[in-house]
Parts: C-alpha cells; structure tokens; sequence
C-alpha cells in the first residue's frame, strides 16, 4: 500500500484554500485536490497538489458543521482533472470554529487512499491547515505532513 | 453478460492498480460481488461489516443512479458500464464549544499549567483530542452542578479529577444514610453535614488545584439566573420537575448548555438542552405530568449503580462540550435500560412552537414552577385531602391500653419484609377489591412509610363508607423517632 506521508502544496494553493474557507465562514467550504503521486524507487510515493476545483456546499440544512457534494460534483472534478492530465487526489474542507482535527463524521464518510486536507477557520480568520489519511482498515486517520512549496 | 466495472481512484489500490475490470453478471449486486471476490480488499471499502453497501458509495449503471432503479437487484445486459462513485461528505463536530468563543473579562484566563498539574493531568494530555490546549480549556471551564445527590456523585468526581477549574455545587440537603448507597461522594461519617460542605471537602482533596464554590441553597426562580450567570455550562441532577423546568429556562434565557440526566428505577437518560438551534426540555415534555403520576426515587427507589452510569455519561458530555470534541447528545435523548442492559437513541427535534425556545417565546422570565407543576411546596407529603390522623405516640399508648384497633398496613409486600407493625398488609392499590376484608365497625388505624398513600387510603375508605378511620401521621418513620427505635426506617 502506498501512503504517502508528504503532501506537496504551493504556497499560493494553501492561501486560496484558506481564502475560501474564510470566504464561506461560518459555513464549511469544500474542494477537489487535483494533483499526482509520484513513485520513487517503488516505494515512496510523494504526491504534488497542482490546481483545485472548489466546488459549492450541497448540505443547506446544516453548512455550519458539514459539507456534502453530489456524484455530479465528483465527476466533474474527475473530468476536471483529466483534461489537465491529474488525478483527483483528495479533498478540502474547513471547520469553522472548530480545530483541524478530523471529527468523527468525516472518518466515517472517508475513503481510502484519498489526502483529505482540513483548514479551521476561527472567527473569520483561517488558522492551521492539516492534512488526513483514513489507514486501509477503516480504523483511523492519519495526519500526513503538508509541505508548503514556494512558487517557483 | 460481460459487465465493464469502473474503479474509482481511491480503490484502484486495492485493485491492482486497475481502473476497470470485467465481469459477468446479471444484476449490480452479483457483479459487485463478483469484484469483491477479485479484489478482497474491496470489501470493507465498498460494504458495512453486516453486508450493506456503505452510504456514501454511489453506484451508477451507464450514466442512472442504481437508487432510483432497482437498487443492488438492477438488472445489468452485455455491453453495460457499472460506476462506482465516491459520495464525498465530511465536517466538523457537531457542537459548538461553548467556552472556546472569546470571552470578555479574560483576563484572570489561565494560559500554562504547573509541573505537578502537568503531572496531574498527563493522561489527558498525551491524547492529541485533549493535549495542553484541551486541557487549559477544561481549567478555564466554569460548570455549576444543580444537585450533588446520586447524579451530582460521578459528576462532581469525574470533572473534579479531569481538571474543571471552577465547579459550583447547588444543594440545599442534609446527607442522610438512605443515600450512601448511591451518593458516592459521601461516607459515613458525613451523614448530618450539609451536602455542598461534605463534597466540597471531598472533591478539594481529589483535586486542590481547582476552585469549587458552594451554593447551599434551593434553587428558585428568584436566584437561578444569578446563579448561572458565572457559569459556562449547567449540568441537571435534580430528581423533581419543578426544577428540571426551571434549569431549563433558565437556561435557554440565558443562552447555557443544559446537560440533562434523569433516573428511576433501573432505567436513565441523558441528553444535552440548550444549545444553539437544539431543542430544550420543553420541546420533549410541552406540559409536567400530572403530580404523583411520576414517583421520585424516595417513592420509587433507584438501583444505586445506576445515577453513577448516567451520571458519568453526563460528565462526558460535559467534558465534550468543553473540549469542543466529538458528537454531543444535542437533539438525542439516550435511554438507558439497565435490566436489559441496553442503549436505545431518540430524535429530539426543536419545536418551532416552544414557548421557551420557539420561534416567538412568550416566557421571558423564570416562572412559579411548584404552580406549573401542580405541586405545592417541594415534597407534598400531605395531600390536599384532609383525613384525621393519630399521632405515633397515641396510637401507641391506646394499644397498650388494650384499645380494640385494628392496624392496616397499605405499603407493597417487599417493604412489610423490611419492617411492620403487625399491622394487616393491603397494598393501596388493592384495597378497592379487597375492602370487604375490613370490619367498618372496628376502629382502624392506617400507616405507610411516611403517612402520604396512607392518607390517600383513609380518603378512599371514608368516601366508601368508613366512619371510625384514622391515619399514622409520619408513617413508619415517624413510628421510629417517636415510639421505637429498633424499627428501621427505609
């Protein structure tokens, strides 16, 4: 199995997910990763985040504390991402008012093999960003290093 | 038929890195079967443990979503494209915490932790859930306890020990030896001491680092908003309406978390009022039952384990909301039923329409709860039927007078086996059908445990036709502080 323990982001990338989260508060923004694994000497993978697709909260009944998107905004995202020769490789949301920390509800919605990065948002100011990775028995989430690339 | 089956990325791991694969099948749910049978490791990503497709796997055949057809049992042909669609969902807990808001006056807000609470409290803090951050939360926390009884007991323990830095206790009773069996703060020797003193004695020896103020008063609709202001967090162990409704007003006017825990007999429950778009008490009990319909444990009785289950659970959640951690119990009452051993769970929904909490509230103020509730005073040993009554010390200077009397006993059989009068034994609610065991000519003296179904026995008896008919005035209890020692009270 191939978890990545590194999650390569620009800088600029990082700014706009917390922009959007602060932009959304106190609703939960969420997005697509569109990005790329790449294998070194067959083992460790490392993977890059490009471009992001935010997309629009479906959950109009709770926003505060949840987000939802429908098959139609993750086919787009995936279609999105092929037409830039990427891969959706993950997910981002905010917490607003809450720390970057996976609640027991994202675990239970969560896939595996996906980055699911979590940006808290307090009081309208976007603080720590994390990034997740559900373990291949379901069990648990675990925190993968962001490591802020500057642009090039 | 020759199905095609598209992998979803965040799969293709566990299916050799393929994106599609094929297969053949007749229906959805045999061609997913078959893909599990390929890639084992499928199974639990795409099934619950009890074989259901998980909630948020969407399945499509060609571009319909198999909800809207026939489900797993989806007929598939030859030629058919079967997606598995990721259904992305997520968030962050569901409370909010209601003492990480900023706050005025934060002054005396403590920001580190000595060496020895460090040491205190290490357990907590090696958990990433709680950490130094959580725990600073749990010392700048203040929660008032209303009740420091068989709820009060696990709770003051537990947030005691955890760190809570101010607790308020609530309590205006006396320790007496009926409540050592559950009221586990308390040990013999404190029996006689005011409540708040003994568990405050008891809660600062577990844990001198925390501040604890007591409140050795009854909590009434003059001072309960005064009371509560300080506090962050109110947590109810009271065991009578009128101060449940009162806790809960008070409040919802104040705009506190209420963490509610109730006991009877074997069977709890708990839930948190108050928070924020949460329904509150009265959205689940509109109107108080009717008095007496609902005994108290001192009528009931209480399996004494169980206010430390409850109240341990309402601990918890207090410690959750404080923490800002996990799902609280907002909008779900717990039932717990402790004979069967079961949990069950509840919907609690907001009525728009609540007078406290609604859309347009008319109570803007604490009300008379006793009159609400339809009881006067906090016991109401008496009733509102007037019988005439003999006191223990007459009735037992007539009998050893030799006076023809005749003792009727109408508590249940279990508590005759505690202790008696040589007193003959109907239970109140058989004494309709059982009347013509009594001779109306005989004088008859009628006791309980504290004289209040007895009362409703000589009321019944006289509107029967009973004309020579006194009741025990006190009970049993009363028989044992006036007349004998030797019979215990219960």
């Amino acid at each position: 199995m191939s978890n990545a323990a590194q999650l390569k982001i620009s800088s600029e990338l990082a700014d706009k997910i917390r922009s959007h989260g602060a932009e959304t508060y106190p609703h939960e923004c969420c997005g697509a990763l569109l990005g790329r694994d790449t294998e070194v000497a067959h083992r460790n993978v490392f993977r890059e985040i490009h471009a992001l697709y935010p997309l629009v909260n479906r959950r109009d009944d709770s926003p505060r504390n949840r987000f939802s998107l429908t098959s139609q905004d993750v086919l787009d995202a995936e279609k999105a991402a092929r037409e830039c020769g990427l891969e959706v490789v993950g997910w981002y949301h905010s917490h607003p008012d809450h720390p970057a920390r996976p609640s027991q509800y994202d675990r239970d919605h969560a896939w595996p093999w996906y980055s699911y990065i979590i940006v808290s948002v307090a009081n309208k100011v976007p603080e720590e960003m994390t990034s997740w990775r559900l373990t291949d028995d379901r069990s648990d989430f675990e925190c993968e290093e962001i490591c802020l690339q500057q642009a090039a | 038929m020759s199905v095609k089956v598209i992998i979803p990325t965040p799969l293709r791991v566990y299916a050799g890195k393929q994106e599609s694969t094929q297969v053949s099948a007749k229906t959805v749910g045999e061609a997913l079967g078959q893909l599990t049978t390929q890639f084992g490791e499928l199974r639990k990503h795409l099934f619950t443990e009890d074989g259901k497709l998980r909630s948020f796997v969407n399945v499509y055949v060609n571009d319909e979503d198999i909800r809207y057809l026939a489900k797993e049992s989806t007929p598939t042909k030859d030629g058919d494209t079967i997606s598995i669609v990721p259904s992305i969902a997520g968030g962050s807990p569901k409370v909010q915490s209601p003492v990480s808001q900023p706050q005025t006056g934060a002054a005396s807000k403590a920001t580190t932790l000595s060496n020895e609470e460090i040491l205190r409290y290490s357990r907590h803090l090696i958990m990433p859930e709680v950490g130094m951050e959580g725990q600073l939360k749990l010392k700048n926390a203040k929660v008032l306890l209303i009740g420091t009884g068989g709820l009060g007991a696990p709770l003051g323990l537990y947030l005691a020990a955890a760190g809570v830095g101010r607790l308020g206790l609530v309590d205006f009773d006396v320790v007496d030896f009926t409540n050592l069996q559950r009221q586990v703060t308390f040990g013999s020797d404190d029996v006689g001491k005011p409540k708040t003193a003994a568990a405050q004695a008891r809660l600062s020896n577990l844990n001198p680092d925390i501040q604890i103020e007591t409140f050795e008063t009854k909590l009434t609709s003059e001072n309960a908003l005064d009371l509560f202001k300080d506090f962050d967090i109110i947590v109810d162990g009271t065991d009578n309406f009128p101060t449940r409704y009162l806790v809960n007003d008070a409040c919802i006017l104040l705009g506190k978390p209420n963490v509610y825990g109730s006991i009877f007999r074997f069977e709890g429950q708990v839930t948190v009022f108050g928070m924020p778009d949460g329904p509150c008490y009265r959205c689940l009990y509109p109107e108080p039952p009717p008095p007496g319909l609902v005994p108290s444990c001192a009528e009931g009785g209480v399996l004494g384990v169980l206010p430390g289950i409850v109240g341990s659970i309402q601990a918890m959640e207090t410690i959750k909301l404080i923490l800002g951690a996990g799902d609280s119990l907002a909008g779900r009452l717990l039932l717990f039923d402790a004979l069967a051993m079961k949990f069950r769970e509840l919907k609690l929904r907001k009525n728009h329409g609540c007078p406290m909490c609604g859309d347009h509230p008319t109570i803007t103020k604490p009300i008379d709860y006793y009159e609400f509730c339809g009881v006067r005073g906090e016991e109401a040993p008496a009733l509102n039927v007037q019988v005439p009554e003999i006191t223990p010390r007459d009735l037992k200077s007539r009998l050893d007078r030799g006076d023809d009397l005749f003792v009727l006993d109408v508590r249940e059989p279990h508590e005759f086996q505690i202790c008696n009068l040589n007193g003959h034994l109907i239970p109140l609610g058989e004494l309709p059908r059982r009347v013509h065991e009594l001779d109306s000519s005989r004088e008859i003296v009628a006791h309980c445990r504290s004289g209040k179904r007895s009362a409703e026995a000589v009321d019944f008896l006289r509107k029967a036709g009973f004309r020579k008919i006194l009741n025990l005035k006190g009970g049993i209890l009363a028989w044992s502080d006036e007349v004998d020692p030797s019979v215990p009270k219960y």
